[in-house]
Parts: C-alpha cells; structure tokens; sequence
C-alpha cells in the first residue's frame, strides 16, 4: 500500500502541473454562533502559484469542500404494520458529515475523474462511509441515498456545480452558504486544482464554528454541570410562574 | 427575529415561539389544563428535536402550575395530602417513564410510542369528555339537576386514609397507581397529565371538584420538576432558551385565558375542550394512518 501510494505521489511530482500551488484566503476561518445566528456564509478565493507558465490544456478546474465533523448515524425505515406505520428497518452509517458542500468550477463528474473521488472522497457519497448494512436488509444503498435526500433538503449537503468562478486561470471565489441549523466543530475546508479530472494540487485548511456567549455557557453547562443546569432551569421556571401571578394580581387590584 | 436555541441547535422564530406559547397559555387558562398536550406536538411541528421538545415542555409546565397552584393556595383549594399520596405515585411513574422513553429511543421506537399515546388518551378523554358535556348541556335545557356521585368499589380496598381538605375516607391504593400512570404519561409525552388527571381525580376518587383542579396542580409541579432534572441529567435534553421563551408567553396567556373563562359557563367550555383534544387526536392519528411523504428518518447514533 505504501509503495503504491509513494509511486503515486513519484508520479504526481514528475507531472510539470505540480508546480501549481494554492494560496487561499478565507472572508473570516471563524463562525461564531450567537444567540440570533441565523446561518452565515463563507467566501473562499485564492489564487494559484506557478513556477513556469500554465499549460494550456487540459483545462484546469477547482473543487471546494467544506465538511463538518462526522458522526455514526441511524437511518430507519418506515413499513406499514398493523395498519400504521412503524419504524421497521435500520441502517447504521459508520460516519456521516454532519455539513457537507461542494463546490465546483465545472460539472463534478468533468473535473474529477472517478479514481481520484475514490481516493480524495470528494462527491457527497463517497463523504459518507459506510461499511454495510445487516444482511437481512435488501438495498441499503437507499438509506444512503435517503440520508443524501434529507439532508439535501434542509441544505446541509450541498452540491453547487459551476460556482466556483476562475479568472485568467489563477484567480478563484466561491462563496458557501452555512444554513442556520448548524452543529459545532472544525470544518475541514479542501481545495482541489484538477487537470483532465486528476488532481493536481491540493490545500486543506479549517474553519472553526463556535457557539459564543451565552449559547457557549449554557452549552457547556448542559453538559458539565447537568444537575446545576436542570435547577436553574427550575429556577427559571418557578420565578417566571410566581412572576406572572405576582404581576397580575397587582394589575388586578 | 431569529434564536438559536443551544441545545436543540435550531434556529427558530423568537415571536412564533412566544405567540405559540401565549395562544397555548389562553387554552390552559381558560380550560385549566397545563396545555402540555396541545404544545409538545406543535413544537414537533416547528422542527424542534421530539427528545428536545418533550424535556423542554416539562420544564414550561412547572412554571405555569406553579402560577395556577398560588392562585389555589390563596382560596384554600389544595388537598395536600392528597396531593402527597398521589405526588409518591407520580414520582415512581416519573423515573419508569424516563427509563422507558430512553429504552424506546435507542429502538428509534419512542416517536411512535409517543404519538400512540397521544391518540389513545386524547382520544379516549377527548371523546367521554364531549359526550359528558353534551349530556350536561342537554340536561340543563331540560332543567334536570345532575346525578349525585355514588359509592363504588373503590371505597372497598384496604389501607384507608382520611383526607379532610377533600371529604374523603379512601384507599392509599387508587390514588397512588393513578399518580404512577401520570407520572410515567408526563415523562414520556411531555404533559404534565391534568387532562387524565382532573377526570380521573372527578369520578374516580369522588373528589368534590372545587379541590381537583389546586391538588392536580400542586402534584403537577414536582412530577414535571422531576420529569426535568432526569431529562436534563441523563438526555440533556432541556433546552432552556426554548423553555424561557415558551413560559413567557404561556404564563401571560394563561392569566388573559382565566379571564375569557370566568365569562363563558362551564359546559360549553368543557365541549370546547373536548373539541380541540380531539382535533388534535385526530390529526395525529391521520399521521400514523396515511403513507408519510418521506419513509425514512435520520437520527444521531445513541452512545
């Protein structure tokens, strides 16, 4: 495996398009979310380094990733039992990214051939890893496309081809849409220069999403120091009662 | 304006959720349930987590029993021994709830048990409480006086207890498995269970009704404050922005809602409630019936 992968990389540095480098700017490699966060968007541009000058063909295209952290998650299956419907089947997907977008200059099957999608996992599903379902289920590959489904629904898997504007072949913008329902964590931001869909070079940096303020203290709070959270919000609860009662009795006389 | 609720981590309209509370907190004004039962499914509605939505509720309930129960303690309408027998009840019923909400959430089952539930008692409470009140509203055309409460054989079992507040001589025994059935309903629907309990309190214990609607209360205030802590210390689950922004609505709705209820009689309001219970039934029954648009559903692998 080692000897396959150093041959690659060999293989990779002989080609005169690896002198072709990223630098990469981002509009802000913070999100912050406040109490009135209502989703963000993210500008990624960049321009690409060259030693000689830009061969002319094949053309050359960007692919931006953004992923959120990952997570085991359940997709189950609704039948109709006894004449309701019932969560019947499961699948359990080893990880699935909690965000995931990809942006693209091109039409993604054109700027990537589909070795380098397998090795770099860049479409939607090859993000998602799953290792297999029980054996009893007949085509889990629908649970898959249904989490793809769902969660393209609510804009947290994005595929937005032909977003990424080039300019003079070295100047590159995109801009990323992050929805409101967003989760913490580090989002792995990749960017790929391609050639004739091999990958050519490739940048990896992070932006890091962070509840900030309260959302940040009740967070932590809810987590660290439950039993302390579950009585303030008792607390909160008892006052506001007698509150409401104390206010209106006195409107009252 | 837009909040992100931290636990829940949606983002979701500030006013909607304060205008839902507050048309939810007129509801339990008028009709002098916690109203838990009409709020939980809206939240589902809304796209709020169902584990999120359930904890947060029980929360909310605390503080509107809380403000109903002082407003009773001042009329001397709280049976405190009673609502200790059934308090003993409900807590048992509480963390048996707790545990089986967990149980069925780990089985991607509690949705549907949680939806089963709701039609099964709406249904059922919904439907005797609209024929009652229609009963009742035919006979005062009529001019009949209604029917004096007769002994049964619940005044037949053991380990009897005398509660003075409420006139009764009974045993410990109907009281308390009906506090363990409250208790485990509250935890997993996220309802502080008046509406089973103020019926079953009525003609199941022969309570005199000026006592039901204070001592209900009064038992609804621990059991959901239990309900709480065990959601918040084992799911953490409670959200508190959400319940902040639900309880305020609710606590003033409820004080505008009791006052529409002094001006309209008691059977035609009992008929309105029985109405609204079994729209609700009904609409989640219609749920679990039709095909859904999407069969599957996405959840965060238990740990």
């Amino acid at each position: 495996m080692h000897r396959i992968l150093l041959a690659a990389v060999l293989c990779l540095a002989a080609l005169p398009a690896a002198s072709e480098e990223v630098v990469l700017g981002l509009s802000s490699d913070t999100v912050s979310i406040n109490t009135n966060f209502d989703g963000s968007e993210i500008l990624v541009f960049g321009a690409i380094k060259r030693d000689a000058p830009f061969p002319a063909e094949p053309p050359m295209h960007v692919i931006v990733t953004v992923s959120g952290p990952s997570e085991p998650v359940t997709v189950r299956r609704k039948e109709k039992k006894f004449g309701i419907w019932v969560n019947t089947d499961a699948v359990e997907i080893d990880s699935a990214p909690s965000f995931y977008a990809v942006s693209t200059s091109t039409l993604l099957g054109f700027a990537l051939s589909d070795t380098e999608d397998v090795r770099h996992r860049v479409s939607i599903p090859r993000a998602i890893r799953s290792v297999g379902a029980p054996a009893n289920i007949v085509n889990s590959e629908t649970f898959t496309q249904a989490l793809i489904r769902i969660k393209s629904r609510s804009n947290l898997y994005q595929l937005n081809e032909g977003t990424v504007s080039v300019d003079e072949q070295t100047l590159f913008r995109t801009s990323i849409a992050l929805p409101a329902a967003l989760t913490e964590g580090d989002y792995k931001t990749r960017i790929f220069l391609t050639r004739g869909g091999d990958v050519v070079s490739q940048y990896e940096t992070s932006i890091y999403v962070r509840k900030v303020g309260m959302e940040r203290w009740l967070f932590t709070l809810s987590r660290e120091q439950s039993f302390l959270y579950g009585l303030l919000s008792l607390a909160i609860a008892i006052f506001a009662g007698w509150g409401a009662s104390a206010v209106f009795s006195l409107l009252r006389r | 304006m837009q909040i992100y609720l931290p636990i829940a981590e949606v983002s979701v309209n500030a006013f909607l959720l304060l205008g839902l509370g507050g048309i939810v907190g007129i509801l339990s004004g008028m009709f002098g349930v916690g109203g838990g039962f009409l709020m939980t499914p809206l939240l589902f509605f809304i796209g709020i987590p169902p584990a999120v939505a359930v904890a947060t509720e029980a929360n909310q309930i605390v503080a509107s029993s809380f403000s109903g129960v002082l407003a009773h303690f001042k009329r001397k309408t709280v049976d405190l021994r009673m609502g200790t027998v059934l308090l003993v009840g409900g807590l048992v019923g509480a963390a048996l709830g707790v545990m089986v909400f967990n149980y069925l959430k780990a089985q991607g089952q509690v949705d549907l048990l949680v939806k089963l539930c709701y039609v099964v008692f709406l249904g059922v409470i919904g439907g005797l409480m609209f024929l009652e009140s229609l009963n009742a509203i035919r006979n005062v055309k009529k001019g009949k006086a209604p029917k004096r409460k007769k002994h049964n054989w619940i005044h037949g079992l053991p380990l009897k207890m005398r509660f003075r507040v409420s006139g009764l001589y009974i045993s410990v025994i109907p009281p308390l498995i009906v506090g363990v059935l409250v208790g485990v309903l509250a935890a997993i629907m996220g309802v502080g269970g008046g509406f089973i309990m103020v019926p079953a309190m009525i003609y199941l214990l022969g309570m005199p009704t000026k006592v039901v609607v204070g001592t209900s209360l009064f038992q609804i205030i621990f059991v959901t404050a239990f309900t709480t802590m065990l959601h918040a210390t084992t799911n953490f689950t409670v959200d508190i922005v959400l319940a902040v922004l639900l309880l305020v609505g609710g606590v003033i709705g409820a004080q505008i809602g009791t006052r529409i209820g002094v001006k309209m009689k008691a059977e035609q309001l009992r008929i309105l409630l029985a109405m609204m219970v079994l729209i609700v039934c009904g609409k989640l029954a219609l749920e679990l019936l039709l095909q859904p648009s999407e069969l599957y559903s996405i959840a965060a692998e238990g740990h």
